[in-house]
């Protein structure tokens, strides 16, 4: 029989009994719609946290005071105390290692902000000059922080497109006042909006110089010092010399926590990557049930077209041809249902993506080419016992069963 | 030459613990152009005997020439590629594909044989015609008479134009006018030197056959050719 004899054969037979194949269909259909929509929420899971981390910067080694025993983001490192501070100097210290690109202290507190008589609470973050190229904040309107002394910042600061918007509306903001806590300061930039940023909404950020901050807050101790290494693969060395650096200031004592984004990012990444395979596992057991559902209907087909299978053979039908024919049209049944199930999915995933703009659920392609795979082959692979049962029928019973 | 030759042929069925014999050591020739009609009563073996004829069957002991050549010892494949080529069959219940075209179901053999589609429309536009069957080409079987169902199944056994047919009652759905069209239409094909082989129920329809076989227990009890019955 001609390939296109055969297909034509089968896509006929497959569409005389509407009912049943539309229902194989559907089942296998539901198992690849499963799959691509739940890897796609998995996947999109994992991209938004890195992306989140990414956020932060590139080629980033950070440095928390106190000493912690585990490498990972930990909210008690927030408010762990410390026998020695880290201070401005150990940040300055730091920018003079080898593998360090730029460094910039930070120091975190919450004030108030205030002029012509509005006035709202406001996240300030007291930093430097290089933090607006570390962490790529960009100005959209002003400058950014002067490069200047450390110990002795400058009144100035640059707000986030919210507050601009809050204290100012329409007006212009730059070379206005503005009263943060009890210091007069002058506005010098306003960021870009960009949202979202790990839990720091820059929008709503003020940033002044690192000791205009301290003072502040009648400080020395700084949050975080930011390193940002030469290269991807100057990481490591960044972080060694960055402790190092800091054993030695601190008279030998080992009492910061270095973290690289690097470690974190990977940790994330391999927890929610390992996510994302057990849903893809969970939805590949419902492509299972829908290959015995192809198999079931395929004997059902074979007992119903018993009569015909016995003509075939009467009419010089050999083995492999009748077996070829019930076999592609279980590869047809699962292939129509995995193309359908894969629109299905990514239909599913454009609704989440539209519903929820923020979240990339976007189906990895692994899991699409699996899933598909995984259909065709169920389909063929349970289609394979029904085939042989029609290709071994005796063609004197079978004929009799007309 | 003789077309078959059968040889102490022997069919065995089991049934519960008794075995019956269907065909029992039957020894038979058929020249090549003959007519031939097969009676007796149920269960006397003449469908057994027709199944054998067409190779859908094999026999536990004996041996069949087609041709000259013993076909029983062939491999399931290589008695499909002799269905194929060299037996056309008619059934009583036409067993015709219901979700094909009388074209279609006319062209099936040759579908199934992997001829190219140009020769098989021009074949199969010659039987429509040889069987008027012009304006029915495109009819379901459901949208069929008897008599025109019966047509495209003598039309679909004839399209391969192998020299055996083998008709199992064929007139026997069919009213007794439609049934003697059907008849003279097989009689046509014997004519022009198609040996025809018919199982029938039906006296008159055997007697206008050249030779007659009447079947008892397995046994050939009557030939009309006077070949020695076994």
């Amino acid at each position: 029989m001609r390939p296109a004899d055969l297909f034509r054969f089968a896509r006929d037979a497959a569409t005389g009994y509407p009912v049943r194949t539309a229902l194989s269909v559907l089942a296998m259909a539901i198992g690849v719609a499963a799959v691509v929509l739940l890897t796609a929420l998995g996947d999109g899971a994992r991209r938004y946290v890195v992306g989140q981390f990414s956020s932060l910067g590139t080629n980033l080694v950070i440095v928390l005071p106190g000493r912690t025993g585990t490498g990972g983001f930990n909210p008690a490192t927030a408010i762990t105390n410390t026998p020695r501070d880290l201070t401005v100097d150990d940040a300055a210290a730091i920018k003079r290692a080898p593998a360090v690109q730029r460094v910039a202290p930070l120091t975190v507190g919450t004030s108030e902000i205030s002029t012509a008589g509005r006035l709202r609470e406001v996240m300030v973050a007291g930093t430097t000059h290089d933090y607006f190229a570390i962490r790529g904040f960009v100005t959209a309107q002003g400058t950014p922080l002067p490069d200047e002394d450390w110990n002795r910042g400058a009144s100035v600061v640059v707000i986030g497109a919210k507050i601009r918007e809050e204290l100012f509306g329409n007006d212009a903001a730059i070379g206005q006042l503005v009263r943060i806590g009890d210091r007069r300061v002058r506005v010098i930039g306003v960021l870009k909006p960009v949202g979202q940023g790990l839990g720091m909404n820059t929008d709503e950020l003020a940033i002044v110089p690192v000791s205009l901050a301290q003072a502040l807050f009648n400080t020395n101790t700084l949050f975080r010092v930011l390193i940002e290494a030469r290269s991807r693969d100057a990481i490591p060395a960044a972080r060694e010399q960055a402790l190092a650096v800091l054993k030695q200031r601190h008279r030998g004592e080992e009492d910061v926590t270095v973290i690289t984004q690097d470690a974190v990012l990977a940790t994330f990444d391999k927890l929610l990557g390992a996510l994302t395979l057990a849903v893809a596992g969970i939805a590949a057991i419902s492509l299972a049930v829908a290959g015995i559902l192809v198999m079931n209907v395929m004997l059902v087909a074979v007992t119903q077209r018993t009569g015909e299978i016995g003509l075939l053979k009467a009419l010089g039908a050999p083995a492999r041809t009748i077996r070829l024919a019930f076999l592609s049209e279980a590869a047809m049944l699962s292939a129509m249902g995995a193309v359908l199930g894969y629109l299905l999915g990514q239909a599913g995933a454009f609704v989440l993506r539209q519903l929820f703009p923020v979240f990339p659920a976007y189906a990895p392609n692994w899991a699409v080419i699996a899933g598909l795979g995984t259909a065709l082959g169920t389909g063929l692979l349970f289609g394979y016992l029904p085939a042989r049962r029609a290709a071994r029928l005796d063609p004197v019973q079978a004929l009799m069963k007309h | 030459m003789a077309l078959i030759q059968l040889a102490g042929i022997c069919r065995r069925f089991q049934l519960g613990d008794t075995t019956v014999n269907a065909l029992a050591d039957l020894n038979l020739q058929i020249d090549a152009g003959d007519y031939v009609a097969v009676m007796g009563p149920s269960g006397s073996g003449k469908s057994t005997l027709l199944n054998l004829l067409g190779l859908l069957d094999r026999p536990d002991a004996g041996h069949y020439l087609l041709e000259g050549r013993d076909v029983t010892t062939l491999s399931p494949d290589e008695q499909a590629k002799v269905r194929s080529q060299r037996i056309g069959f008619v059934f009583q219940s036409f067993h015709l594909v219901p979700r094909l075209t009388a074209a279609e179901n006319i062209a099936l053999p040759m579908t199934l044989a992997g001829i190219a589609p140009a020769e098989r429309e021009r074949r199969v536009a010659q039987a429509l015609k040889d069987f008027s069957l012009d304006h029915r080409a495109d009819h379901k079987p459901d949208q069929l008479s008897g008599g025109q169902r019966q047509r495209v199944a003598i039309a679909r056994a004839t399209i391969m134009q192998p020299p055996l047919i083998l008709a199992d009652e064929p007139t026997g759905n069919l009213d007794r006018h439609t049934g003697e069209e059907v008849v003279h239409l097989l009689e046509g094909l014997n004519a022009r030197g198609v040996t025809l082989i018919v199982v029938t129920h039906d006296p008159a329809m055997g007697a206008r056959a050249r030779r007659q076989l009447v079947m008892e227990d397995g046994h050939l009890k009557q030939d009309s050719a006077g070949h020695a019955p076994g």
